[in-house]
């Protein structure tokens, strides 16, 4: 882990903060004095991860460029609930780029700052996982290429929720959107992989691959320090539940993004120039039943007659992410 | 201003926008009951305590937990810990020793010589205790805390009740005993030595205002054992009592102990420390029905005390008794069999039970005394106004924490009865149960320090050997607390809110919530490890 966890205390690293811990040892969500660099006031539902997500990832490149930091975001629900006309919630310079070209756009502004001589302002690029895996694909993966300076951050909820949760190729097998209603027992999305764009981001050999979750607070702020340490092309993939799109109670949000990782359903690790480095190791290890139960996108999977193989199938999805990644349960040293 | 091309309007914040119309439910801050401090026989805010403690703050530590009870250093050797039975870690990995930790807590008072804040003004009320046990110094320093004048009678030459007569030193060395006692004398409570009350209304007629009767319960229970040389029959209450004189007594080489409770084992224990070859204990019904605590039979067995478990004692004879063997009937009652057993005996010593001599209270009206108890209303009083009672002769409930408990609210009742008002409490929390916490957050011990954390937790509930637990495990020790129920500042709250509707109002002064955004989510009450926040429906 590229971050010390902290022993003897009674909640270890888990929670945001701790008042027996130095303040420096502190997460920056922990600071009265953090940026907030997305603000109160957004008309995100009630419980968005992406809104709580952008905060968490933001603030901490805000702490680590000192304030020095540029934002481009896709169109997506990012961009819509926290700036309509003419209100922003934005507490940093921001920019909206299309729905397809915010790699593009970042790239841009990473050329003019260095052409300026102002490098040492940083360029984030974010979106959510339609702007990325989907619509901004070529854009992106065009800046990986080229190795352009900019962090792209996604927002991974799994479908294009704003419009009214349209499939996105993130969107994970056997879920129901609106384009991929559940007919009975028949499972919605079809496609059996979803496309897991950090595992391309890794083919590229760029210097920086993470996945994180909105669960693991300190994970997520290390590995977007580590990201700003580093120039070059780096991609940071949060998995940000959506209770709209995914059918969860508002406050289950966090719980949904911890039971993705203790399932197994979603890898949380780190690579750099496409070799992995560590990951975050399930901690009490669950069947994948208990992250799909609470969700009504799989709904049609638990009917009168629940559908055992297609769970079996998501089943084994985990175990092999499980054994592709390492992710197994170890003896807890924190 | 002067607008670029197609711009209408100036830019504006998002602040405008108030989320907080949105909520049809609220988060509300609370503080629940945590299962330690329900548990405890004392009324210990244990929860408030240690929560000092793990920032390393003992004296703090200390004031806080002697708010309730005066005792620690004792209670962290004699008390049987039921607040440990209910604390909620043990669902996550083992619980909080949090006996070893106060009476770490207790130790670090005497070695440092902490005194009590001072009492409050003097009321002038005077208020007589008949007694020196854990009941009457309880109640004698709560009355001094609130001004009032306790003065102690004590029939017997040195303070401390059973305490001091009853419970091995091996359980409680008499100079941390001596030190707790002193630090009261110190604080004000005054104790007359060697002065016998026998008449409760007489000896108020000293110019005190009430009483509390704390005489404990020092009369052996007897049975009837036919025995060649009465001599040899001996009780319980009467060796323990003879381990505080000039010369212990004389058991024997080989003691047989009649009986199955706590006071059994402490006698079988001394006999085997004062030389005995054998102690035996017999009692006529199982282990599992054994009055006494399983972790003290368990270290009994360890003493090497051997126990003939479903047996009665028929006669005892020169050398030697009988015992008649029992099997446990339908409704689990112990029944004779017919069969019988010679077993080699120097001595036998009756751990039947005790009574409380009740002599004093001859004439009082009013007073009502069932099957040997006391009886007290809801704050400790007797039937005759004025007359409160506590400890072993007003339950059945017979542990140093419990008298310390009841002396602490009958010293708050007669406070009340003092001033012409009945004493109300508080009204308590609700509980703050394991599954109102989120125990995802509570990280297990390393396991570098667990086994010897380990061997320390099972020495400190096991006093007698070993010193208590050092600094750096008490702190350890202490930080394990799971807080339950009430807010230990861990920023999740804070940190978790998607709207940043949750205002940090700095180190000791919690969390408040900025309604203008808060969307009633319900994501912190969700991620709130120790349960302190609820949602509520809004009125409108």
């Amino acid at each position: 882990m590229s971050f010390q966890p902290v022993k003897f205390y009674q909640t270890g690293t888990f929670t945001v903060g701790n008042r027996l811990l130095p303040p420096e040892e502190r997460s920056v969500q922990a600071s009265s004095k953090r940026f907030n660099s997305i603000n109160s006031g957004h008309r995100a539902c009630q419980g968005c991860g992406e809104a709580l997500g952008a905060r968490y990832a933001i603030d901490a490149a805000m702490e680590a460029t000192d304030g020095q930091l540029i934002a481009a975001n896709a169109t997506g629900c990012l961009e819509v609930f926290s700036t309509p006309y003419p209100e922003t919630s934005w507490q940093i310079p921001w920019i909206h780029s299309l729905f397809g070209n915010t790699a593009a756009v970042a790239t841009g502004i990473a050329a003019a700052l260095k052409v300026k001589g102002k490098a040492q302002i940083r360029v984030v690029a974010q979106g959510g996982d339609g702007g990325t895996t989907d619509i901004g694909f070529g854009c992106l993966s065009g800046m990986f290429e080229r190795n352009d300076d900019v962090l792209y951050i996604c927002y991974d909820n799994g479908g294009y929720m704003n419009t009214g949760v349209q499939r996105s190729s993130a969107t994970p097998a056997a879920a129901r959107t609106s384009t991929t209603p559940a007919v009975g027992a028949e499972p919605g999305n079809v496609f059996d992989q979803g496309k897991f764009l950090p595992a391309i981001a890794l083919a590229h050999d760029i210097p920086y691959v993470a996945t994180a979750t909105v669960a693991d607070l300190r994970d997520l702020e290390a590995k977007v320090r580590r990201a700003m340490e580093i120039r070059g092309a780096r991609y940071i993939h949060i998995l940000v539940p959506c209770p709209l799109g995914w059918g969860t109670a508002s406050h289950d949000t966090i719980r949904m993004a911890r039971l993705a990782k203790e399932t197994g359903i979603f890898p949380v690790f780190e690579a750099e120039h496409g070799e992995i480095k560590s990951v975050l190791a399930i901690r009490r290890p669950l069947p994948v039943e208990e992250y799909l139960k609470p969700q009504k996108r799989y709904a049609h999977l638990f009917g009168k007659q629940p559908r055992v193989d297609v769970i079996a199938h998501l089943q084994a999805q985990a175990d092999r992410n499980i054994r592709r990644y390492g992710l197994q349960a170890r003896k807890e040293s924190h | 201003m002067d607008k670029p091309f197609a711009i209408t309007l100036n830019p504006g914040s998002s602040l405008a926008n108030r989320t907080g119309s949105w909520r049809t439910f609220r988060p509300e801050y609370v503080d629940r009951l945590p299962p330690c401090n329900a548990a405890c026989p004392a009324g210990e805010n244990i929860q408030g305590w240690l929560f000092h403690a793990e920032s390393g703050d003992y004296e703090k530590a200390w004031r806080a937990l002697t708010e309730n009870n005066p005792l620690p250093a004792i209670m962290g050797r004699v008390c049987y810990h039921p607040c440990e039975g209910g604390c909620n870690r043990q669902y996550v990995d083992s619980s909080v020793g949090i006996n070893s930790v106060e009476r770490f807590l207790g130790d670090e008072a005497i070695k440092r010589g902490w005194q009590f804040d001072a009492p409050a003004a003097a009321s002038g009320k005077r208020v007589l205790v008949v007694g020196s046990g854990p009941a009457g110094l309880s109640a004698a320093y709560q009355l001094t805390r609130m001004g009032h004048k306790a003065v102690i009678y004590e029939a017997g030459p040195l303070a401390g009740g059973m305490m001091r007569f009853g419970i091995p030193k091996y359980r409680l060395p008499r100079d941390v005993l001596d030190a707790e006692i002193k630090r009261l004398l110190d604080f004000g409570v005054e104790i007359h030595l060697q002065t016998k009350v026998s008449n409760v209304l007489e000896a108020m007629q000293d110019g005190f205002d009430a009483v509390f009767l704390g005489v404990g319960a020092h009369i052996a229970k007897r049975a009837y054992i036919p025995a060649g040389d009465a001599n040899k029959v001996l009780d319980a209450v009467a060796v323990l009592r003879g381990m505080e004189g000039e010369s212990a007594p004389m058991l024997g080489r080989k003691v047989v102990v009649y009986g199955g409770g706590n006071t059994a084992l402490d006698v079988a224990r001394t006999a085997k420390r004062l030389g005995a070859e054998e102690a035996i204990i017999v009692y006529r019904r199982t282990r599992e029905k054994m009055p006494a605590h399983d972790f003290e039979v368990e270290e009994a067995l360890q003493e090497g005390i051997s126990i003939k478990w479903l047996s009665t004692i028929k006669e005892a004879g020169e050398s030697d008794i009988m015992v008649e063997k029992m099997a446990l009937d339908d409704k689990g009652f112990p029944q004779p069999t017919g069969e019988f057993e010679r077993i080699e005996a120097d001595s036998v010593v009756l751990a039947l039970g005790q009574d409380a001599d009740l002599s004093l209270l001859e004439n009082v009206p009013g007073l009502v005394v069932d099957k040997g108890l006391i009886q007290v209303d809801a704050g400790m009083m007797t039937g005759h106004p004025g007359v409160f009672a506590g400890g072993d002769m007003a339950g059945n409930e017979r542990t140093v924490t419990v008298a310390v408990g009841h002396g602490k609210k009958a010293a708050r009742a007669i406070d009340a009865w003092l001033r012409g008002e009945t004493y109300a409490p508080l009204p308590k929390h609700e509980l703050a149960t394991f599954e109102r916490m989120n125990a995802w957050y509570y990280s297990d011990a390393p396991k570098t320090v667990r086994p010897v954390l380990d061997i320390i937790r099972r020495q400190s509930t096991f006093e007698e050997v070993l010193g208590g637990l050092d600094e750096g495990n008490a702190l350890f020790e202490a930080r394990r607390c799971m807080s339950c129920g009430n807010c230990f500042e861990c920023d999740n709250c804070y940190g978790v809110c998607p709207d940043n509707a949750v205002i940090k109002l700095g180190p000791g002064k919690r969390f408040k919530f900025n309604f203008d955004y808060c969307k009633g989510c319900g994501v912190c009450v969700a991620e709130c490890p120790c349960g302190a926040i609820r949602m509520v429906p809004e009125e409108n």
